[in-house]
This record gives C-alpha cells, sequence and structure tokens, in this order.
C-alpha cells in the first residue's frame, strides 16, 4: 500500500477523518517552507498539497492565484521547491503531494522531474491540467519512481467515466467538490454529497474531498461520505496573513469528527 | 512534402491534446460528438451557409492589388478580402460557426475571449443575431488598447469583464474565460477566437475559417488558371491563417508562410513569434509552441497588433512548422507600419495592423519571385480599429528620426 493510502487509511481507522492541507510553495519564500510543514505536521495534518506556482493557473480562484504571483515574486521554481523540500527529509515525515499544472514539469524534464521528486521522497503529484488522458506520459516516469500519481473527479464526470478515473487513481482520488476553480464557499449543495457517495461506493483508493472546503461545518458534513478533506484557499489565506491558528479548528473538526458520532 | 495526418482525437503529430481540469472533460466530450453530428447535418451546414452568404457577405473579393504589384515589378499580388466581411475581420466566419453551434446544443449563453477586440466583437454581433447572451473576457491593456471595440461590444449587447490578472493581455483573458466557462459548463459555450485550446476547438476554428482558403482556391482558378504560388498570412494563434493554408495542404506546389509578430525583434525578447523564439510546452489545454522561461512560466507577448499579442500559436501550425509543409518567418512593428502606409497609398485599403506583417513580408519575398507568380496574402482585417495607434505610433517614430 502506498505511503499516502497508508496515512490517510490509519486516520479513517482511528476514527478521525483524513486532513491534508495545500500550501503554496515559495509563498513568503522558501525559506519559510520549514515552518510551515513543520506546523501542519504538529498540528495533525495527514499529508500536506506542495503547490507550485504556475503563470497561468486556470484552476484556481483569485486567493491561489495571488498566492502564485507572490512565490514566482520571490523566484520559485519546480526544482527549487524539490531540493527545499530534499533538505527537510530528516524533519519532515509527513508524506508530501507536489500540485502543478503540466507545463513546469515538462520544462524540467519528465525523467529529472522524477528523480528529484524521489529524492525529495515526494509521495504523490496531482496535475490540475493533465487529465486521465493524458497522464500515461507522467505515470510511466513517476510509476518506477515509487510516487503516486493522483487523479481528480469533477461533479461534471459521467458516473462510468468517475469510475474509470478513481480505479487509475494511485495515493488516493481528489474529488472536487463544486463545478468550478478552486476557492472558499458558503456552503456545499446537496447534489455534491450524492455524488460523492457514488464515488465512494466504486472507488477501490480513499476519496478526498476539495474545491471550497473552508469550515469546520464543511469538514464535518463531508466526513459522512468521504475519507477526508483537502483545504486550499482557506489555509492559503491563513497562513498569508499571519494567522495560522484560524486552521486548528478545520484540524479539530477533522480529528473529532467522527468520535462524536 | 504533404505528408500531411489528419488528426486523431486531437493530436497534430505531438502536438494539440486535451490539457485540461477534469471538469471541462466533459463538456469537450459533449461539444465534439454535437460538432461531428452537426458537421453531417446537411439542413445546419446550409444555415451556416446562408449566414456567411447573407449576413457576412460572402463571398468575398480575390483583389488583383495592380498597383502594389508594379510596385515591387515581380510576381502578381492578390488580396483575400476579409477586411471586407461584416465586423471587419476573418473573426466572424468562426463566430457564425459556433453560435448556431451553440444554439443546436441548446446552450443559452456563450462566453469568449478577445485580445484586439474582433474577436470579441464578431461574438457579440452573432450573439445580438441569434439571441445568445454574451459574456466577453478582455485584458486590461487590451480595453485601454482598444476602447471602441469595448464600447462596440456593449452596444451590441455584451457584457465585458475586464482582467487585471497577469500582464493583462490575451492570454489572461482566456484563463478568466476558462474559468468562468468551467463554473457555468451547464449553460454556457465558450466561443474559442483562434486555432488554439483543448480538441476539439482547434479543429472547430480551422474548419469554420478554412472557408477563406476554399474560396480563394476556386477564385485564383477562375481568375487566373491556376493556383497561386505563394499564400501568405499573419499569425497570432493561427486561425486566419489555417483557414487559408488548411485547403491548400495537399497541394504541394503552393508554397504557405505564415508570418509572426517580431516585435521590437526576436532577439529583442519583446515578441510574439512563438515558433520562431519559442518552445514546445503546454498551455489554455494545448500542446504548442510557446514563449516562456526555463522553469515553464508563460511569459508576456509584445507586438504593436493586439490581435498578434499571444504567447503560443495553434497546435496544427506547430504540427505543419515539424512537417515543413508551412515556413514560417516573422516581421517587426517597424516593418509592419511601413506595409500598412504602403498598402494604404498605393491601393487605398487600409489594412489592420495584424494583416498588415503578412504584407510587410512581400520586401523579402518578392525579389524572389517571377512575373509568373502569383501571390495570395489574407488580408485578414480592415485598419480602421488601429487607427489611432498607428498615429501614435508614427508620431514616436518621427520623433526619433
Amino acid at each position: 500500500m502506498s505511503r499516502l493510502t497508508k496515512a490517510i487509511q490509519s486516520r479513517v481507522e482511528a476514527g478521525e477523518t483524513a486532513f491534508i492541507p495545500y500550501i503554496m510553495a515559495g509563498d513568503g519564500g522558501l525559506d519559510g517552507l520549514k515552518e510551515q510543514l513543520l506546523f501542519l505536521q504538529n498540528s495533525g495534518a495527514t499529508a500536506v498539497e506542495l503547490g507550485i506556482p504556475f503563470s497561468d493557473p486556470v484552476a484556481d480562484g483569485p486567493v491561489i492565484q495571488a498566492a502564485g504571483l507572490r512565490s514566482l515574486a520571490h523566484g520559485t521554481t519546480l526544482r527549487d521547491v524539490l531540493e527545499a523540500v530534499k533538505a527537510l527529509k530528516s524533519d519532515i515525515t509527513l508524506p508530501l503531494v507536489v500540485m502543478t499544472y503540466f507545463n513546469p514539469i515538462l520544462q524540467l524534464g519528465l525523467d529529472t522531474f522524477a528523480n528529484l521528486a524521489k529524492e525529495a521522497r515526494v509521495a504523490g503529484v496531482i496535475v490540475s491540467d493533465l487529465p486521465l488522458e493524458e497522464s500515461e506520459i507522467l505515470s510511466g516516469v513517476l510509476e518506477p519512481a515509487g510516487i503516486d500519481l493522483v487523479q481528480l473527479v469533477s461533479l461534471t464526470s459521467p458516473r462510468e467515466r468517475v469510475e474509470r478515473i478513481a480505479k487509475a487513481s494511485q495515493g488516493f482520488v481528489y474529488a472536487v467538490t463544486v463545478n468550478g476553480i478552486t476557492g472558499t464557499r458558503q456552503s456545499l449543495p446537496e447534489e455534491t454529497f450524492k455524488h460523492l457517495a457514488a464515488l465512494k461506493s466504486v472507488s477501490p483508493v480513499p476519496v478526498m474531498a476539495g474545491f471550497g472546503v473552508s469550515t469546520p461545518e464543511h469538514v464535518q458534513q463531508l466526513s459522512e461520505v468521504v475519507d477526508g478533506v483537502i483545504v486550499g484557499s482557506f489555509v492559503v489565506d491563513a497562513l498569508h496573513r499571519g494567522d495560522r491558528d484560524a486552521i486548528l479548528p478545520l484540524l479539530d473538526a477533522a480529528r473529532s469528527v467522527r468520535a462524536e458520532v | 512534402m504533404t505528408n500531411y495526418t489528419a488528426p486523431v482525437k486531437g493530436r497534430y503529430g505531438n502536438y494539440g491534446g486535451q490539457f485540461v481540469p477534469e471538469t471541462l472533460m466533459h463538456a469537450l466530450a459533449e461539444l465534439e460528438e454535437a460538432y461531428l453530428d452537426a458537421q453531417k447535418d446537411q439542413v445546419f451546414n446550409e444555415e451556416v451557409r446562408y449566414y456567411l452568404e447573407q449576413y457576412v457577405g460572402r463571398e468575398n473579393p480575390l483583389y488583383f492589388a495592380e498597383r502594389l504589384t508594379k510596385h515591387y515589378g515581380k510576381a502578381k499580388i492578390y488580396l483575400k478580402r476579409e477586411d471586407l466581411n461584416h465586423t471587419g475581420a476573418h473573426k466572424i466566419n468562426n463566430t457564425v460557426g459556433q453560435a448556431l453551434l451553440a444554439k443546436r446544443m441548446g446552450k443559452k449563453k456563450v462566453v469568449a475571449e478577445t485580445g484586439a477586440g474582433q474577436h470579441g466583437v464578431a461574438t457579440a454581433t452573432v450573439s445580438a443575431l441569434f439571441g445568445l447572451e454574451c459574456t466577453i473576457f478582455m485584458g486590461k491593456e487590451d480595453i485601454r488598447r482598444q476602447q471602441l471595440n469595448v464600447f462596440r461590444m456593449e452596444l451590441l449587447g455584451a457584457k465585458v469583464v475586464e482582467v487585471t490578472q497577469g500582464s493583462g493581455t490575451l492570454k489572461d483573458a482566456v484563463n478568466e474565460a476558462l474559468r468562468y466557462w468551467v463554473t457555468h459548463v451547464d449553460d454556457t459555450h465558450y466561443i474559442m477566437g483562434s486555432v488554439l485550446g483543448p480538441h476539439p476547438f482547434p479543429q472547430i476554428v480551422r474548419d469554420y475559417q478554412s472557408v477563406i482558403g476554399q474560396e480563394t482556391r476556386r477564385q485564383s482558378l477562375a481568375q487566373f488558371e491556376q493556383l497561386p504560388t505563394h499564400v501568405l498570412a499573419c499569425i497570432g494563434g493561427g486561425s486566419n491563417a489555417m483557414g487559408m493554408f488548411y485547403p491548400f495542404i495537399n497541394d504541394s506546389d503552393v508554397k504557405l508562410i505564415g508570418i509572426e509578430a517580431a516585435g521590437h525583434g526576436v532577439a529583442s525578447g519583446k515578441h510574439a513569434a512563438s515558433l520562431t523564439g519559442g518552445k514546445v510546452g503546454v498551455l489554455h489545454g494545448a500542446m504548442m509552441h510557446l514563449l516562456q522561461d526555463e522553469a515553464g512560466q508563460i511569459q508576456e507577448a509584445h507586438s504593436i497588433s493586439a490581435g498578434l499579442d499571444y504567447p503560443g500559436i495553434g497546435p496544427e501550425h506547430s504540427y505543419l512548422h515539424d512537417l515543413g509543409r508551412v515556413e514560417y518567418t516573422s516581421v517587426t512593428d517597424e516593418e509592419a507600419l511601413t506595409a500598412l502606409q504602403l498598402l494604404a497609398q498605393t491601393e487605398g485599403i487600409i489594412p489592420a495592423l495584424e494583416s498588415a506583417h503578412a504584407l510587410a513580408h512581400l520586401d523579402v519575398l518578392l525579389p524572389t519571385t517571377t512575373e509568373d507568380d502569383h501571390v495570395v496574402i489574407c488580408l485578414s482585417g480592415r485598419g480602421d480599429k488601429d487607427v489611432h495607434t498607428i498615429r501614435e505610433a508614427l508620431a514616436s517614430k518621427e520623433e526619433n528620426e
């Protein structure tokens, strides 16, 4: 079983909900990365998604777009991030998932990327603009390196496609809980839950729900149908404002939710 | 030479594809199915043809530019007059087709990006014509450069949304239009303006623009009883060029030449010549040649012409470039301006700055031709929208001299 799957499963078995925060690598400079990761590790995150900045992030809302631009202003590159992570290997034990657009990987070189990611002990990779049909080119180099390629499923994916994606996904399957881009939202619609339940019933890997998750109530509601949640914009915003403690109530909700039931 | 292979599932050699968020995959599959179905529908095709004829004003002339020909004293020069279309450019060929397609798919709303504003105007126009709700995304910088086109779109009932992200130009407008589409995919069709984006857009736009090349082919045979020896078109994303070239792809004796915008010169780094000065990468759903840095961040394109100001080039152009079927070259802002003045003063036609790039290549090409050659240039649009920019550019040129 992959490190990612194992990390999520162990939380679920302990009666918790897995919790994966997303941070934008290099937002505030890569020097701050170690502290951010240690904070999340000590606060009980299950894994961390490490966003790579891209000039044209079509799948992201305003918060992550802005964070990406700040990171790019620091000159952050995919290679820099992987090297920084490699240097933190002894401190950071929780699994890291690199989330990026495809072009930075392509320009670094597929093999170089796989090698650097392996050296950095990266557990998984998510590529926002690499749907199943285009992903073979990348899974071909990640598989020998023992790195999971996590696939995304959306509300618009037809049922047959949902099943195909879930079966191809490694580590976990990333369920996009809204029709749209990343960002915080007030409430999650009913149809989302039906969709997630259907996905959960066919998925051989854990189901993590993301996009639009920003309150302890969201975490609680989602934990009824999936294995865990991914929180992006809210975390990025909290870290940027210097208010990292704002993340803790969500983490608490994830850890306590099933115990309460 | 003409070992052109028709694309399978949107793959032009190694280029093209569907590099999009999963949320869009279903919409693209739906669109592809609807498009293939529409292609087989004779009633639908007749409807498209009807509007191209009665509304756009096709066919437009293949005009023999006699005084321009005398100026060079070599090959005979012909202009394919896309500038005479309703709304003043080739863009409407595509929007008529896609708007009818949107209607056929039962979509009530359309969204589009625009650079120079020509595609925005063409989209707003057909939206008014067919009663579709229209939202246009346009970069802040382009809005400043093309005030009149913004007003035109609003006059036509479209909502123009200013895009301040990134460099505030065409690529950023595409990002926002894609984001909008991702969140409104249920009732909205995205009218892509060039041979760009994920499959099936490059194919749909090329097909609807191919009317340019089909007419040119027919008119050439009727007017000078042979095919042209050379066919020239400017390239930003590459839709007028693709539409002009495609019907000649298998005529190996016809030299096809695409002209990119070299801005201040390719060596200066301030240009929009993706093939001449870019590298293969992925943007806006397709693998193609792109202006980018070593880490894969997309760079801003620079051109005096807002319509060529895009850091990529349609995937089919990347493919034709690798095959060697089309020759790609570039001309600078200044060369384009000079060519624009020459056409204005020899023929009484003020071309769009985009089209002036194709004209500027005549300086290089014509000395290599003979009087028996026939050179056709796609005059993709008229220059009315650019008069302001041209005046400013000529004034600052005079100051520097």
